[in-house]
């Protein structure tokens, strides 16, 4: 890899010398862990001038997770997250999701926020400026092409990898920004923006967060319902580390022999975290194989997989539906 | 571009330095204080080879920032021995073959104490969950974990003597 280009650190200690600094830096990034940014500017994808850590923010770095809701600072640690005995208990897809992400040691330094914010990834783009280069660059960064569908007229299709999104997007998760304009919560479905043939949106893989220039995000929150139990699974190419190939969070409510809530949720398919639409079609009847084929058929509509890693886009999308019906059947079984 | 200065506590001294703000912690110990015991694998976070211990929690020295350890305390491969003798740790790792070409062997060690600080009786599916941070090519995995339970048992064993 590349030596690091030259850059200016700043440390605040508060929410409020955060945003001063990122208004008086307006091309500075944040850095949480690392894990993901400085492997970035290391490949001269990104050089920002300045970077802005969160990890001394206090007031970030708290999780509160009660019977009703659960609110996670920006700036704490995804080992914390994972082992937090409430999330474990009340919201065990977030807890199970953060503790799938890539190995040990980068959770005890990853961030809750930098996993929500997690950049896009794709074969043609994470790689060095020497690779890239060789390659004519890709949309993503200063190419005029993306390499994965070259007929895509503008649209990246670089794929969304964070693991919690989807653990959040089955509780109604939501964000708290703060910028130069002032606090605001927006819901995590309208956060991410990433191409999707169902809502038409504008994003794609290069532009992929509904977030405003000098926006930081300051907490992740989600609600519990009662009754609803949820978990997490993923394949990836090393199991105790690496971005998923694809994952999935997945949240049941039985009562009886009746399907009464489904939810379903992916990640490393499309350049955004999907929540699967049309599930709510399959509750208020008895859970049976046609549930799950119908499940089947949602995932093959709106998972939309493309060679963006080494494994081909039609193999993660089956291996993507494959694990959905599993975990969404073994939730069944275990909901008593 | 900022330099800084940085006061931290490595290996149990206080140290002071200057460090420039776009420095790495595995360079700043590599190529500042001359301390090559922490290894260079990767340079991006797949192979765990630049572990160190940061407040006693593994963390990969090749994506941490030198200045943001302001304050910490850095633990590396070099604080493990005590007047010539092995930690049980490295003990573990020699004795039972846990090394082979040994350049994946500071990385491993310094995930592995920070596990045994934690959870002074780890399970085998506790060792190889610590452990998934780092890749060896050598042995095969075996013997690495054959060495962390000799570790635990040898600390629990000078405890009970204590």
């Amino acid at each position: 890899m590349d030596a690091l280009h030259e850059f200016d650190v700043i440390r605040p200690k508060t929410v409020a010398e955060m945003l001063a600094a990122r208004k008086a830096h307006p091309a500075s990034r944040l850095i949480g862990g690392g894990t993901d940014i400085l492997v970035n500017i290391r490949r001269g994808i990104e050089k920002p001038p300045v970077l802005i850590e969160t990890n001394e923010v206090s007031e970030l770095r708290t999780i509160a997770a009660d019977a009703n809701e659960i609110v996670v600072g920006a700036s704490v640690k995804l080992a914390e997250l994972a082992q937090h005995a409430a999330v474990k208990a009340r919201y065990p897809a977030i807890a199970e999701a953060a503790d799938s992400i890539a190995g040990p040691t980068h959770r005890n330094m990853g961030t809750v926020g930098g996993n929500i914010c997690l950049d896009t990834r794709c074969i043609f783009y994470n790689q060095s400026e020497w690779w890239r280069g060789a390659n004519a660059h890709c949309l993503k960064t200063v190419g005029q092409m993306c390499h994965v569908a070259p007929k895509s007229k503008g649209v990246c299709f670089a794929t969304f990898s964070g693991d919690l999104a989807p653990a959040f997007l089955l509780y109604g998760g939501e964000i708290d920004l703060a910028g130069p304009d002032g606090a605001r919560t927006v819901a995590l479905r309208d956060f991410y923006i990433g191409y999707s043939k169902q809502d038409g949106s504008t994003g794609d893989g290069r532009n992929y967060m509904a977030i405003k220039p000098g926006e930081i995000v300051l907490r992740v929150r989600a609600r519990n319902v009662p009754g609803l139990v949820s978990a997490y699974d993923k394949i990836r190419i090393r199991k105790s580390i690496e971005y998923p190939v694809a994952g999935v969070a997945a949240a049941v409510k039985r009562a009886g022999a009746t399907l009464a809530d489904l939810r379903v949720a992916f990640t490393g398919t499309n350049p955004r975290a999907v929540l699967l639409d049309g599930t709510a079609a399959l509750c208020g009847k008895p859970f049976s194989d046609a549930t799950l084929a119908a499940l089947d058929d949602l995932c093959r509509d709106q998972l939309m997989s493309m060679k963006t890693t080494f494994t081909p886009g039609t193999y993660r999308r089956r291996v993507a539906t494959v694990m959905a019906k599993r975990l969404v059947r073994r939730l069944w079984d275990t909901a008593a | 571009m900022a330099k800084r200065i940085l006061s931290f506590t490595l290996n149990g001294k206080r140290h002071d330095g200057v460090v420039p703000d776009n420095m790495l912690l595995l360079d700043y110990l590599r190529e500042r204080l001359m301390m090559t015991g922490t290894k260079t694998g990767c340079d991006g976070g797949e192979c765990g080879l630049c572990t160190v211990l940061v407040d006693g929690t593994p963390k990969l020295s090749c994506l941490t920032l030198a200045c943001s350890v302001e304050g910490k305390t850095v633990e590396t491969i070099e604080s493990l021995e005590r007047d010539g003798r092995l930690a049980a740790i490295q003990e573990g790792f020699h004795l039972k073959l846990g090394s082979q070409c040994g350049y994946c062997t500071p990385g491993y060690i310094m995930a592995a104490e920070g596990l045994l600080r934690r959870n002074a009786d780890p399970s085998i599916d506790e060792i190889r969950a610590a452990l998934g941070s780092n890749i060896c090519r050598c042995t095969g995995y075996v013997k690495i974990i054959e060495a962390v339970q000799y570790a635990s048992v040898r600390l629990r064993g000078l405890k009970a003597a204590a």
